[in-house]
């Protein structure tokens, strides 16, 4: 079965919102160049969205002296995201079970479960600047074994 | 995001497009949602027929509104969901919180009766 194609790229992105629509320009166009299939590019980019709205909003607290470092790796059928930043870190174990009735209406606490949910490996650790890093991966379809073609965003 | 209002007598039809994401489209549901019952339209259907992509701040920002509309004993429903925002609602069971039809007349006639 043919694979999509290997791929890796790194990001130093500023700790502002705005960083999230590069990131996902780039995860797009990574994914597109190796040839991953868009239902898993619509999944990655989901989980990156959340990664950085923490990294940025609660890691390095919008400070833009600390930048957000991005990474893409896919080898073989597997493409991992790392996001790191330079904040206090945090214990992920600490977050409450959004799905827990009497948690259903709160308005936050959601990133972490959707990552969870939407790829197939997550691990939290310290990273070398003593912030936090999250590594995730998801097993990822070819282009061309999904039975879709491609299509250019006008 | 871009929206486009629509009353039809007394129910607000607020149409949304784009992403509705941290920074942006999060906080441009609640002054929409807040314009609307600020003019006495409690009865509200979000069309998210045209929003490509969510994420959890603008879920959590429909929830508030939910409640916030809720506590103002008016109501909100979703309209047209994308199948991957309906996948979005069904992983934190919030399609349980939420009353959600894929048309219009259905959610009007929800509205009124």
């Amino acid at each position: 079965m043919p694979q999509a194609a290997d791929a890796h790229a790194v990001l130093v992105l500023a700790s502002r919102f705005d960083s999230i629509e590069v990131a996902e320009r780039a995860l797009v166009e990574t994914c597109a160049a190796s040839g991953c299939a868009r239902e898993d590019r619509y999944w990655l980019v989901t989980a990156l969205r959340e990664a950085l709205a923490n990294a940025i909003l609660h890691g390095n607290r919008q400070n833009l002296a600390l930048p957000i470092e991005v990474e893409y790796r896919l080898a073989g059928d597997t493409f991992t995201i790392m996001v790191s930043d330079q904040g206090e870190g945090f214990d992920p174990a600490s977050i409450p079970d959004p799905t827990d009735p009497e948690n259903l209406l709160r308005p936050s606490g959601r990133g972490i479960f959707y990552i969870r949910q939407f790829m197939d490996r997550v691990e939290y650790s310290t990273s070398s600047h003593g912030g936090t890093t999250v590594e995730m991966t998801r097993k990822v379809q070819p282009l061309e074994g999904s039975g879709e073609h491609e299509e250019h965003d006008s | 995001m871009k929206s486009t209002i629509r009353d039809l007598d007394d129910v607000r039809i607020i149409e949304l497009s784009g992403k509705i994401t941290i920074g942006s489209g999060d906080v441009k549901i609640r002054e929409l949602i807040h314009q609307a019952l600020d003019t006495g339209h409690s009865k509200i259907v979000l069309d998210l027929a045209g929003v490509n992509a969510i994420d959890s701040s603008g879920i959590g920002e429909m929830v508030a509104c939910y409640t916030t509309v809720t506590k103002r004993d008016g109501q909100l429903k979703l309209l047209r969901l994308s199948s991957k925002i309906n996948d979005i609602l069904q992983v934190t069971q919030l399609i349980t919180v939420f009353d959600v039809f894929d048309n219009e007349q259905e959610a009007l006639a929800a509205l009124r009766g």
